[in-house]
């Protein structure tokens, strides 16, 4: 406090008072490193090791219990050519889009709807949020039963307008239909207020100026809106597919019931088995631990391939 | 007058859209509420029942027979409840140390932090099942706990938090009374930033109390599971003989979700779309 006046105020740090650094070197900051450190060491435990050892794993053959034996690139040549995991990468990727896009559309439509009705849009957010506070489990059991061939609602309402009844769970589509529907459900009220909150941002006069130019309410969210949400859709696009490429919960839940090998074969013919399913039946299904850790770094190049696609997509259409 | 009349007419329609997408949000709950109150008998005829029915209790009383629900909630409470409160003192004074101060090595350190945000959960999952059957952890709720008491996203999401919620005046103002770092931590930093605990705290609990994946191959004792695991197993053994029971279950598994969500409801709203649009 008493110190002389300085002409310009000198940038304020807390923790380098000038003197104290090279003599006590890094030691003096200790109690910073002590307060990061439990995030890194559970990393270290948890993490690191885990990658490191699943990399390792992959080149081993290993029944989890027995002696591991090292099996060189075999793994991943016969992940190339197993045709089981190309029919999960397929399963994963349709069912991904049959959700996502229909998702990504929807919660455009609510997020432009609610930014503009003025009243009850606090309601209107909470009742919209509500689908994504539910446990996976649980709302997988109420879809099979809206599924469900015989007492299911979506097959009474085609019964009553006169259409045949669809067996849901046991046809390939109808796997993958009622799979995407549950998570379009899930996760349409959490974008369209992630959406909403990039709609807000965007200054009125923009609106008021295209309205001034002629422009209709289509044009308008073209020309203005969409522009200025890329940033946010990207946001959006990245997340979904990080998480609906690592699909796990919804198809395990929604289609035991009607496995027959195994609780993790995604239903009659392998048709909702995701890639995270099939990692989870040669691991822990079939004790395959080394196959099991080739095909989850299969399933992360995947995952970084298709994130990589998606960026790209989105950023090309800014340079248009 | 006609231009009134016009958005007076576009306001309804506008209402009467969403009031739809919100009955479509809302109808699996109301389906799940009317399947708990039915017989397996009623569930199967039709045409199906769109009101409740008469037989919620004993389809509890079917439920509590099944599996052990208050046994297998208060675990999933046990989990989700621990793992909330290590996650926001660790992510919380990891995120004071990255937000407040400079160290030797905290760009790397915060860089490494990030990259770790990106592993996907598989690639750890069979070495984490291996390591923690060698320490003995499997079955037990250890499993559940240690790993997850500190991670990436909550010590980002608090450091940004911080960066613009604690002002350095009042840290250096603190530090000339002669508080240390831990005071400094808990009384100047963590009162400014409650909301941002709020939002962290309520994120945790519901992730925690929904994860489904790491449970179900760490908790190897069918009579230790959470409520989760313990769901799905009656899903997937009793769900052609007791719809109504197995129903009633996934509707009382969300009650204390709901609650949380409930009381944090403004919180969360209001901060999510934050991370999108920084």
């Amino acid at each position: 406090m008493a110190t002389a006046p300085a002409l310009e105020k000198p940038p304020l740090t807390v923790a380098e008072p000038p003197a104290a650094r090279p003599r006590k070197g890094i030691l003096k900051y200790w109690r910073l490193y002590a307060a990061i450190s439990p995030f890194y060491l559970l990393f270290l435990a948890f993490g690191l090791i885990p990658v490191g050892f699943s990399l390792y794993l992959s080149f081993h053959r290993w029944d989890g219990l027995g002696s591991m034996e090292w099996a060189g690139l075999a793994q991943y040549k016969y992940l190339l050519a197993d045709s089981d995991f190309w029919n999960a990468i397929g399963n994963t990727i349709i069912i991904w889009a049959l959700a996502t896009f229909p998702m990504i559309f929807l919660a455009m439509v609510t997020a432009v709807m609610l930014n503009s009705a003025v009243r009850f849009k606090n309601l209107y957010r909470f009742a919209f949020f509500l689908p994504n506070v539910t446990s996976v489990v649980a709302v997988a059991i109420i879809f099979g039963s809206v599924f469900s061939t015989n007492f299911g609602l979506v097959n009474a309402l085609l019964h009553a307008v006169g259409v045949d009844q669809v067996a849901w769970l046991n046809t390939p589509w109808g796997i993958k239909v009622a799979i995407a529907t549950l998570m379009t459900w899930q996760w349409t009220g959490y974008n369209a207020i992630i959406f909403l909150a990039g709609l807000q941002t965007i200054p009125t006069e923009l609106y008021e100026a295209a309205r001034m130019d002629g422009a209709g309410p289509v044009q308008t969210f073209f020309r203005v809106t969409l522009p200025l949400m890329r940033p946010v859709l990207l946001f959006v696009l990245v997340v979904s597919t990080v998480t609906g490429l690592q699909s796990f919960s919804e198809p395990q839940v929604l289609l035991q019931t009607t496995a027959n090998d195994s609780t993790f074969s995604g239903g009659p013919g392998h048709a909702g088995q995701t890639m995270v399913l099939y990692f989870f039946q040669q691991t822990f299904d079939n004790n395959d631990f080394g196959y099991g850790a080739a095909v989850a770094w299969g399933i992360f190049l995947v995952v970084v391939l298709f994130s990589i696609i998606n960026w790209r997509l989105v950023q090309r259409r800014d340079e248009d | 007058m006609a231009s009134i009349k016009g958005s007076l007419r576009r306001s309804i329609g506008l209402h009467a859209t969403l009031i739809l997408g919100v009955l479509l949000s809302a109808f699996p709950f109301y389906w799940a509420v009317i399947m708990s109150t039915h017989s397996s008998s009623e569930i199967f005829s039709y045409p199906p029942k769109l009101l409740p029915g008469s037989h919620f209790l004993e389809n509890v009383r079917h439920l509590f027979d099944a599996i052990d629900f208050f046994g297998s909630m208060w675990n999933s409470l046990l989990v989700a409840v621990t793992v909330t409160f290590l996650v926001l003192f660790f992510d919380s004074l990891a995120a004071f140390v990255f937000a407040k101060f400079e160290f030797p090595g905290r760009k790397v350190l915060f860089a490494l932090m990030m990259a770790i945000f990106m592993v996907p959960a598989q690639l750890q999952a069979i070495p984490q099942f291996v390591i923690m059957a060698k320490i003995g952890w499997i079955g037990s709720m250890t499993a559940l706990i240690v790993p997850a008491a500190a991670n990436a996203f909550g010590i980002f999401w608090m450091r940004q938090y911080m960066k613009n919620a604690i002002h350095d005046e009042l840290l250096d103002a603190s530090k000339l009374d002669g508080a240390g770092f831990l005071r400094q931590y808990w009384h100047v930093a963590l009162p400014v930033v409650r909301p941002g605990l709020a939002f962290l705290g309520i994120f945790t609990f519901m992730g925690q109390w929904n994860d489904y994946a790491w449970p179900l191959i760490a908790l190897t004792n069918p009579d230790n599971v959470t409520l989760q695991v313990a769901l799905s197993q009656l899903n997937g053994t009793h769900g052609t003989t007791d719809y109504g029971m197995v129903m009633t279950g996934a509707l009382l598994a969300l009650v204390p979700l709901l609650i949380v969500f409930a009381i944090g409801a403004k919180q969360i709203i209001a901060d999510l779309g934050k991370g999108a649009i920084r």
